[in-house]
């Protein structure tokens, strides 16, 4: 009986073990995703207003106007289905650079994610429903950067 | 999808030309049924396996999206690995050397 609880206990322990090392396994591989994918902010994204996509994106932070940031958009954009955008900035430790455009049904367009060797200067070409602003925030030093343009949009990029 | 990366002065820019509908979900077909909505949520890049670059992306992104960035310290073979992600969990892996 003695030896028999004694190899249960083994057993058990073994099976803890091996249970244990599986699933260790099934964490690391469900988390490479994530590490490739840092996760995309659906509540921004998917926020109806200028101000709800902000406070979703960056609660909590405070927003200056800054002439620190560079914006380079065209004043009047033929097609609004294809806007391209440039974003620069001295700034230093630039974290994530975010782009709005407060007439478009979801105003966030898009946030670039910096790292250490990152030059902050990046370009992307986006969609602008109607005439509207365009605003550009460049998070740094625990601050929210921002600079504004009107982008004219003679046909709309939207769709319909 | 199309990755250019040169390096100038110890800067190294990357562009990217990216094939992708970037359905919004608001467009209509010919009969009046809303088109779903596919794009691209996510683009990360890679410098020789280390993670340079991260841009999260919504849907007023253009059709076939252009994206540039630049990170110092990468030199001339260099390997830059881009890799995309849309909102049905289809992703793509694209490589080029710096230049």
């Amino acid at each position: 009986m003695k030896a028999n609880g004694k190899s249960m206990k083994m057993n058990r322990r073994r099976f803890l073990a091996s249970f244990f090392k599986g699933a260790a396994c099934i964490a690391a591989v469900t988390s490479l995703p994530r590490l490739a994918f840092a996760g995309w902010n659906e509540k921004a994204f998917k926020a109806e207003t200028l101000e709800g996509a902000l406070s979703s994106k960056y609660p909590g932070l405070e927003v200056v106007d800054s002439s620190s940031v560079k914006l380079k958009a065209p004043a009047i954009a033929e097609n609004g289905a294809v806007v391209p955008v440039s974003v620069k900035t001295d700034l230093p430790d630039v974290k994530t650079i975010s782009l709005f455009v407060e007439k478009n049904p979801s105003p966030l367009a898009a946030t670039f994610h910096l790292t250490p060797v990152n030059v902050a200067d990046v370009s992307i070409r986006i969609r602008m429903g109607e005439t509207s602003n365009l605003i550009a925030v460049v998070e740094s030093g625990g601050k929210l950067h921002r600079v504004q343009q009107e982008v004219k949009v003679t046909i709309g990029g939207c769709g319909g | 999808m199309k990755i250019k990366a040169k390096v100038k002065k110890d800067i190294t820019k990357v562009k990217m030309l990216i094939k992708h509908d970037m359905e919004t979900g608001r467009r209509k077909d010919q009969d009046g049924n809303v088109i779903p909505g596919l794009y691209i949520t996510e683009v990360s890049a890679r410098h020789n396996g280390q993670p340079v670059f991260h841009a999260e992306v919504g849907q007023a992104v253009s059709k076939d999206p252009y994206i540039a960035f630049s990170f110092k310290g990468g030199v001339s073979g260099d390997k830059i690995s881009i890799t995309w992600k849309d909102s049905s969990g289809a992703t793509e892996t694209g490589e080029a050397a710096i230049k």
